[in-house]
């Protein structure tokens, strides 16, 4: 018990440093972590990302239902402290040195050369929810609604600026009619 | 944008913000951003409203907070509080962006968990999820809108996703051999070569509409 609840700190503390991008492009490693090191199931994992949608703040609050789906309420204390204290400890130094490089042209190639890296990283989040709600788990075999919807939603953000949590929530009611 | 203080002397230097102030700022913008979004409301909130940051203040700590890892909305609490009022207003300020959040989405875990066998349930959250795709996607284009017209990039780009996505390559691995590649082929002397135009390229510089999606 001791032992686990240690591996999935670790695990989320490994994970809060490595989002160069933000939240999303840790997701594939995320995933990947908790359903083969730990006993979380794809769907369990679908389903606790979408938690994170509804709630506000930062989405990936969600790490503490994982915490807690795994390892009750200690395994989310746990998480929470892991994913989030390390990389603010870490923000807060870069913070500080950061300034001392103001003018550095080093700084600029940092920012520059990790761009499309995050946009590569992000782009993976995206395609490893879109696998894991599009297609099927077990079936393997597409879901025409759930694409209906991406594209949808996808199509009116291009279109206007919507408030993402009441889309969120058209989404889930349109699955909740149409679903079978 | 509304207007900053004074030209050269930027309103966060100048203020002394109440540790109370900086977590209920903190607080509300955890508090109100549902679904995501919450950059767009640090900056409403610490530009718009409070005014301890003019708005080119707000842009460079975003650009910072982008830059570094971690999420965002938090690495901007982390360096607002920090700049405001050094340490304890890193809790301050990282403690009331997360309370809310914490709150409502252990809430709806617990019921998550009683529930989630309710084919009504899972419809509901399947079509979230689905509506998550479809937004992380128009995110992703939107902020890497330059990126993906660099031929550059766009290598980069490609050879980020497949590590990950088709390779299965674990991140740190990814991080620590492309992060390094990125930045040696955007290293200053080769910058310079590369220079197509004068104008100051900010990867990550964007309106408001892209920043409203982000979390």
């Amino acid at each position: 018990m001791r032992t686990q609840l240690l591996k999935l700190g670790a695990v989320f503390a490994m994970l809060g440093i490595l989002a160069v991008g933000g939240g999303t492009a840790v997701l594939p490693e995320m995933r990947h972590a908790t359903v083969h090191w730990f006993n979380l199931t794809d769907k369990q994992f679908r389903d606790i990302y979408s938690l994170g949608q509804v709630a506000p703040g930062p989405n990936m609050l969600m790490v503490l239902v994982i915490g807690y789906r795994l390892m009750g309420a200690l395994g989310a204390a746990v998480v929470g402290a892991a994913f989030f204290i390390p990389d603010c400890v870490l923000t807060l130094l870069a913070n500080r040195l950061w300034i001392r490089f103001e003018g550095s042209p080093w700084r600029l190639a940092v920012q520059r050369g990790m761009a499309p890296v995050a946009i590569g990283l992000m782009s993976a989040g995206t395609y490893a929810i879109g696998k894991l709600t599009i297609v099927g788990p077990i079936t393997g075999r597409l879901n025409p609604l759930s694409m209906g919807i991406a594209i949808g939603v996808g199509a009116i953000l291009l279109w206007r600026h919507v408030n993402p949590g009441l889309l969120v929530l058209a989404a889930g009611a349109v699955y909740l009619l149409l679903g079978r | 944008m509304p207007p900053s203080s004074t030209a050269n002397e930027s309103p966060a230097a100048a203020k002394n913000v109440a540790l109370f102030d900086l977590f209920k700022l903190f607080f509300m913008a955890g508090a109100v951003s549902f679904g995501g979004g919450v950059v767009a409301y640090e900056r409403e909130y610490l530009v718009g409203s409070a005014k301890w940051l003019s708005d080119e203040d707000f842009l460079s700590t975003l650009e910072i907070a982008e830059t570094l890892p971690g999420l965002n909305s938090v690495n901007i609490a982390v360096i607002v509080g920090d700049n405001l009022r050094g340490i304890p207003g890193v809790i301050a300020a990282v403690a009331g962006l997360v309370i809310p959040g914490t709150v409502i989405v252990m809430v709806l875990g617990i019921l998550w968990s009683s529930s989630r066998h309710d084919p009504r349930v899972q419809h509901f959250l399947l079509g979230i999820a689905a509506a998550a795709v479809g937004m992380l996607s128009v995110v992703t284009l939107q902020l890497g809108r330059r990126q993906f017209q660099s031929a550059l990039d766009l290598a980069i780009i490609v050879v980020t996703f497949a590590a990950v996505s088709i390779f299965k390559i674990s991140l740190a691995w990814v991080l620590l051999a492309i992060g390094p590649v990125a930045i040696f082929l955007y290293r200053p002397a080769a910058r310079r070569a590369l220079q197509r135009t004068a104008e100051p390229h900010l990867p990550f510089h964007r309106g408001p509409r892209h920043g409203k999606l982000r979390n």
